[in-house]
């Protein structure tokens, strides 16, 4: 046995799609990479993305994790809910780890998907140095964030990724200050591609990472992924708390490829006419009794990111 | 007050007592309750310690060190991989003469993730010139954790010490606590380095091989001072507070031919397993080793001698084991159990007396082991 | 010593109701420790919590594998995990439950724990709290007193259905 390796299940083979002719979700493979086996909570959105990523990505992937839910997520040793390599790392190590291993399939001839799945704290607090190093040499590998806005792992305590106003156990009294804009980081590298999703917009976000793996360098997703334990919202919610983060223009969906900005369908019309935030705010325990000054910042936080990236769109600079 | 608690609730609420000017931590299973409860004692007021959400352990130890350099007492908690983690700022804290105080609750080390109790990352720390203790209750998780700042900040001592509590098994363990008012028993917050613009020093300046050993030396001799300082914050402690401690806890070791050293929750469960020896009409003893840094004098002359280790240098052996050989030149019989959470009961620790092989080593579970 | 399993499923309050466990053994002038055992399972996974009242201090921090009691928060865990494991032949059985449960010998006792919490309405997240109604039928059993269980309760939550919960559970069980 060397080290704790769990042998590869039998991989089938899998069809062969084309990205355009994928226009609703009967149309993505049937194959899984994540089986239903996973240890994840009841109407975790962040497991449900991990399966539309790797039907996109398909059998030819490897999976670079550092410690999160997805560490827990894939079960424990013998047993494993995943059906595709998976190389757990530590906390901070994801994206140069994620560099080592695609620099080596290359050496190999290998084109082999080289993809990191990380949570928002390994992501904007303790593995930001790690992702910035890949992202300016240039790593060939897809950096996905699915951000639940805390250290899930762990029960739920801060990341820079928690918005403002939101309880976590480390921010009993709500966090004070603004989420980290961890996409305006990420854009400052000018990846060739890099794209916002969100857990309830799984073809959308299918769509997402096929178009990312077909090009070249580092590519980055940030996914919104709503969590019932954190966010404090019943489990059944979960595909309703991610429409609403859209809805609400709280989350914008958008690609940028090469620079270039492209707002992504659902976030169009919600940008035009966002609902209004309370309906995003008021199901979720996390923002109990938030503040009227915290809540206006808030829309203030809202309304800002909907102009700059309209009128980026529009070309009004 | 006398309550019930968890090891990580106690440790919070020494903490509390001891009133720190600036705590700066990053959550972890198991000490994430450390954590989580020292926020909540700073949001409802309870606490007035400035609290920093640092972005990692190698920040929480660097903040540590700015906030202990700035002038004010500073505590942190981590375990297993934010330990190893901060490393480097560890080895600073002490290098820079810092009395930070942190617990760590023992957890394995990855790969495979593993969050329950081992001793190696503590163990791992070891030569970075920390005062290192390991505790046994819940009560004592308290307890050391108060007398930690009053060792480090001892001026004969000045340099951080680690309180060690085994994950889960002590960390989320539920037994009664009693607080105390601690009154003056640490005096004010004092660092005669502390950073001052009346008196404007430069701090860890390129140092020469002239030089450079003389500042690692001092470390040494403020550890050689720390044993004597220990005894007296232990005494006093036991004096106001009625509970006392020394460098290990010996349970029926006066007559015993056969003394079992463990640390932490082992060295507590190994008392249960004396117990049945002696009514087997086997003369054993405990000897739960609290202290590891400095490391004591121990007197185990004439007595066959088991060591668990709960931890392992590969390529060289138990560290406590040979710890304990190199200290006393008793060959031990050498047990190496508990990794990573591994079930260890009082029958199994009495199993490894009754079988014990002086001079030998033996992995507990490992069938193939020769 | 007298020691406790409680078996429930993550998320259903088996680690509370060993802390409200020990805390009332606690007031009762007793040792108690309560220690849950903690896998790397999400909501929802079987998980197992360990309690040990005594009148001497407790030096013992493995699991209990001879258990003089086993509680079962959701039996539905009993298809997956051997809950009667090492239990003591004089040993005995809680079971969340409205009726008695066919194959459960020996001195199996059973209380509609869920149904009580419902009446109370005592629901979170959508889950009725079985924490607290246990400890009536604990305190029915003689392992510890209501007073005690009522101190404890009254220690750790605000809200007084859960005392009357645990009255009722305590009304309920037949011994
Ligand atoms: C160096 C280090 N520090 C802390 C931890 C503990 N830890 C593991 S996962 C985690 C939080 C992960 O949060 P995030 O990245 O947002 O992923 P999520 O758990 O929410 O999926 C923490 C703090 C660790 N494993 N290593
Ligand atoms: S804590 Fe949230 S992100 Fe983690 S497994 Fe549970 S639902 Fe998913
Ligand atoms: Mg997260």
């Amino acid at each position: 046995m060397s080290g704790n390796r769990i042998a590869k299940l039998s991989l089938q083979p899998m069809t062969n799609i084309n990205e355009r002719s994928v226009s609703n979700l009967s149309a993505i493979p049937k194959e899984e990479y994540l089986y239903k086996c996973t240890s994840a909570c009841a109407g975790c959105s962040s497991s449900l993305c991990l399966r539309y990523v790797l039907k996109a990505a398909g059998p030819d992937s490897v999976l670079v994790v550092p410690a999160c839910c997805t560490s827990v997520i894939q079960g424990m040793y013998p047993g494993t809910a995943m059906n595709v390599p998976v190389y757990n790392i530590a906390f901070a190590a994801a994206a140069a780890c994620a560099s080592g291993m695609s620099e080596a399939l290359a050496a190999l001839g290998k084109e082999t998907n080289v993809i990191v799945y990380a949570g928002d704290g390994g992501t904007v607090d303790i593995g930001i140095q790690a992702l910035s190093g890949a992202f300016e040499r240039g790593t060939n590998f897809l950096y996905i964030c699915y951000d639940n806005e805390a250290y899930g792992n762990t029960g739920m305590q801060r990341s820079g990724s928690t918005p403002l106003g939101a309880r976590t156990t480390t921010t009993p009294g709500g966090k004070p200050t603004a989420k980290k804009d961890l996409d305006r980081i990420v854009e400052a590298h000018n990846p060739p591609y890099m794209a916002t999703a969100c857990s309830a917009y799984p073809l959308d976000l299918y769509k997402k990472v096929k178009k990312a793996l077909s090009i070249e360098g580092p590519k980055f997703i940030h996914i919104l992924a709503p969590c019932p334990p954190g966010w404090r919202y019943p489990t059944e919610k979960t595909v309703e708390m991610g429409k609403l983060a859209v809805k609400t223009g709280t989350w914008i969906l958008y690609e940028r490829e090469f620079g270039k900005l492209a707002i992504s369908g659902p976030s169009k019309a919600a940008m035009k006419k966002p609902a209004p935030l309370e309906d995003y705010i008021k199901g979720q325990g996390r923002f109990k009794n938030l503040s009227p000054e915290v809540f206006d910042e808030m829309r203030q936080q809202v309304e800002h990111n909907i102009q700059r990236l309209s009128r980026e769109e529009a070309g009004v600079c | 007050m006398l309550t019930i608690a968890t090891g990580n609730k106690a440790v919070a609420a020494a903490v509390k007592a001891a009133n720190p000017g600036v705590i700066a931590a990053y959550p972890i299973t198991p000490q994430t309750e450390i954590v989580e409860q020292i926020a909540d004692y700073v949001t409802d007021g309870e606490l007035a310690s400035r609290y920093i959400p640092v972005e990692s352990e190698h920040s929480a130890m660097a903040a540590c060190i700015g906030a202990s350099a700035g002038g004010v007492r500073t505590f942190t908690a981590t375990s297993s991989h934010g330990l190893l983690y901060m490393h480097e700022m560890v080895h600073w804290a002490a290098g820079a003469r810092l009395p930070i105080v942190m617990a760590n609750v023992n957890r394995a080390l990855g790969p495979g993730w593993n969050t329950w109790a081992e001793h190696t990352d503590a163990f791992s720390q070891r030569d970075t010139g920390w005062l290192q203790v390991f505790v046994g209750t819940v009560q004592e998780a308290y307890d050391a954790t108060l007398m930690a700042f009053k060792i480090a900040e001892d001026e004969r001592v000045l340099l951080p010490v680690m309180v060690n509590l085994d994950g889960f098994t002590l960390s989320h363990i539920m037994q009664s606590l009693e607080t105390a008012e601690i009154g003056d028993f640490l005096p004010p917050y004092h660092l005669p380095h502390a950073i001052d613009t009346e008196n404007p020093c430069v701090y860890g300046p390129m140092t020469g091989p002239a030089d450079y050993f003389r500042f690692r030396w001092d470390i040494e001799r403020s550890m050689r001072d720390a044993r004597g300082v220990i005894a007296d914050v232990e005494r006093e402690f036991a004096e106001r507070f009625g509970r006392s401690y020394g460098p290990t806890e010996d349970y029926r070791c006066e007559d015993a031919d056969v003394v079992v050293i463990a640390m932490g929750t082992l060295g507590k469960e190994a008392e249960v397993a004396v117990d049945r020896l002696r009514d087997e009409g086997i003369k054993a003893g405990s000897m739960r080793l609290r202290w590891f840094r400095p490391f004591p004098d121990l007197d185990l002359a004439g007595r066959e001698v088991v060591v668990i280790d709960r931890d392992y240098s590969f390529g060289f052996g138990g560290v406590v084991a040979h710890s304990i050989r190199s200290k006393t030149g008793i060959e031990p019989y050498s047990v190496i159990a508990g990794l990573g959470g591994q079930e260890v009961t009082y029958n199994d620790i009495a199993d490894f007396v009754r079988n014990r092989h002086p001079g030998e080593e033996t992995w507990f579970g490992v069938s193939d082991h020769v | 010593m007298y020691e406790i399993r409680i078996h429930s499923r993550g998320g259903q309050g088996g680690v509370t109701a060993a802390k409200l466990l020990a805390l009332a053994a606690f007031r009762d002038g007793k040792y108690a420790t309560a220690c849950p055992f903690y896998g790397a399972e999400r909501r929802g996974a079987p998980v197992v919590s360990f309690v040990r009242i005594d009148d001497e201090p407790i030096k013992i921090y493995s699991q209990i594998h001879e258990p003089d009691l086993v509680i079962v928060l959701d039996t539905s865990i009993m298809d997956v995990v051997d809950v009667l494991q090492g239990l003591k032949d004089d040993g005995t059985v809680l079971l969340n439950s409205a009726h008695p449960l066919p194959g459960c010998n020996g001195t199996c006792r059973h209380v509609d724990l869920t149904g009580i919490a419902l009446a109370e309405n005592l629901v979170v997240a959508g889950s009725p709290i079985l924490n607290t109604p246990v400890l009536g039928a604990l305190a029915k059993m003689d392992i510890v007193t209501l007073p005690s269980v009522e101190k404890a309760i009254r220690e750790m939550f605000a809200d007084e259905r859960n005392v009357k919960a645990a009255e009722a559970a305590y009304e309920e069980l037949k011994v």
